[in-house]
């Protein structure tokens, strides 16, 4: 039990500080699990977060119940991941209490007019950066192009792409489409 | 009862987001078209303070969809309904990430998975991508204006298109720069442009 709750309040605390995306946990996953407590090697935690990227959902939720599972099983896993979550839930919530008396304020729509086109700036800033890493050659680039225009234009939801797109790269490289160009490269 | 549904929604998204917070994104817009839960507009404002707070964007975002619907109910409402989004988002996962975590070897080596991502992870970005465009019309494009005078020119918001491209320079040149300044700057500017 003891175990359990300085999973939750050790996760609370990397998810309370870490901002800006799971990316930016990492360090501190370092210094706290590996290092601090001995619950996962370096080794491990990279492994973990390879596929927490994989796997869907948020990864430092993830993470959290990689580490937490294989520590303690299935209570470690929901008191790792409850961990991570709970301080977000609490600023957001008390943010969201204070912004729903403000909404209405034509101040605080100016201010938020602003705030929009930073977050475009933002979102295309991290499309870039995610792109530069997926988008590797000419069908990544076609899948890229299609899904971007086609979602846009179209009104289903985006489940479909994510499937479809599951199913082209196992055809793309199964046919072995992809790998006759790497053959023709070297 | 909304809250049942707020949490199979929630597991929904948790369940096909795959790649990180902003893939939660694209989502999320369906949702709110679907649900007519929140505007595009709001999706904009949530991502602004997603980004501003500690803690995974996908979290966040589901926790402040989650206090909007329970706000209904008044605060505590809110709260609860911040909770219930967010373990719909993180349900799909823990259960994932324990059936993974048994299988972790062949997981990590099967070749069905590596091709599979290979066009995920190219999909995910188109999603984010068409997402940006989403909120880039909201914030650029004036309709109304379109619709009275049919001027395109004049549709333009071009003081947000020049604040965009500057946030765009900050964010690209100033790696280190932590968005919440960028946020804070372009609330400033917009209420002194009183855009």
């Amino acid at each position: 039990m003891k175990t359990l709750l300085k999973m939750f309040f050790t996760f609370a605390r990397i998810g309370g500080f870490t901002f800006g995306g799971g990316y930016a946990m990492l360090p501190m996953l370092q210094k706290e699990v590996v290092e601090k407590y001995k619950w996962a090697t370096s080794d491990e935690l990279l492994d973990y977060y390879a596929i927490g990227q994989c796997t869907p959902g948020v990864i430092a939720v993830n993470t959290a119940t990689f580490i937490g599972y294989k520590l303690k099983g299935i209570p470690g896993a929901i008191f790792a991941t409850l961990g991570v979550v709970t301080p977000s839930m609490i600023i957001i919530g008390i943010i969201a209490a204070f912004i729903s008396g403000f909404r209405d304020l034509e101040v605080v729509q100016w201010a938020f007019s602003g705030i929009r086109a930073a977050v475009v700036a933002l979102i295309l800033s991290a499309v870039i950066k995610i792109g530069k890493k997926s988008i590797i050659d000419i069908f990544t680039v076609i899948i890229f192009l299609s899904v971007a225009v086609l979602s846009f234009v179209i009104d289903i939801s985006p489940v479909v792409f994510v499937v479809a797109a599951a199913v082209c790269g196992l055809v793309i490289n199964l046919t072995g489409l992809r790998k006759v160009k790497e053959d023709k490269d070297k | 009862m909304i809250f049942l549904e707020l949490f199979f929604r929630f597991f929904f998204v948790g369940l096909f987001a795959i790649g990180g917070g902003l893939a939660t994104l694209p989502f999320l817009q369906s949702m709110g078209e679907t649900t007519g839960w929140f505007t595009p507009s709001d999706i904009s404002d949530m991502v602004a303070i997603s980004e501003s707070t500690p803690g995974p964007i996908g979290v966040n975002m589901a926790t402040y969809v989650g206090y909007q619907i329970g706000d209904n109910f008044g605060v505590v409402g809110g709260f609860f309904g911040g909770i219930i989004a967010t373990l719909g988002l993180i349900t799909p996962s823990i259960i994932v990430i324990i059936i993974v975590s048994n299988m972790l070897k062949k997981f990590k080596d099967s070749k069905y998975v590596e091709y599979a991502f290979y066009g995920l992870r190219a999909a995910s970005v188109g999603l984010v991508a068409s997402a940006c465009l989403g909120v880039a019309k909201i914030a650029f494009w004036n309709s109304e204006i379109m619709d009275e005078t049919g001027n395109f020119l004049m549709a333009v918001d071009y003081k947000s298109l020049i604040l965009s491209a500057v946030v765009f320079f900050c964010v690209t040149k100033f790696k280190k720069l932590h968005p919440i300044v960028l946020i804070l700057f372009s609330a400033v500017v917009g209420i002194v442009l009183k855009m």
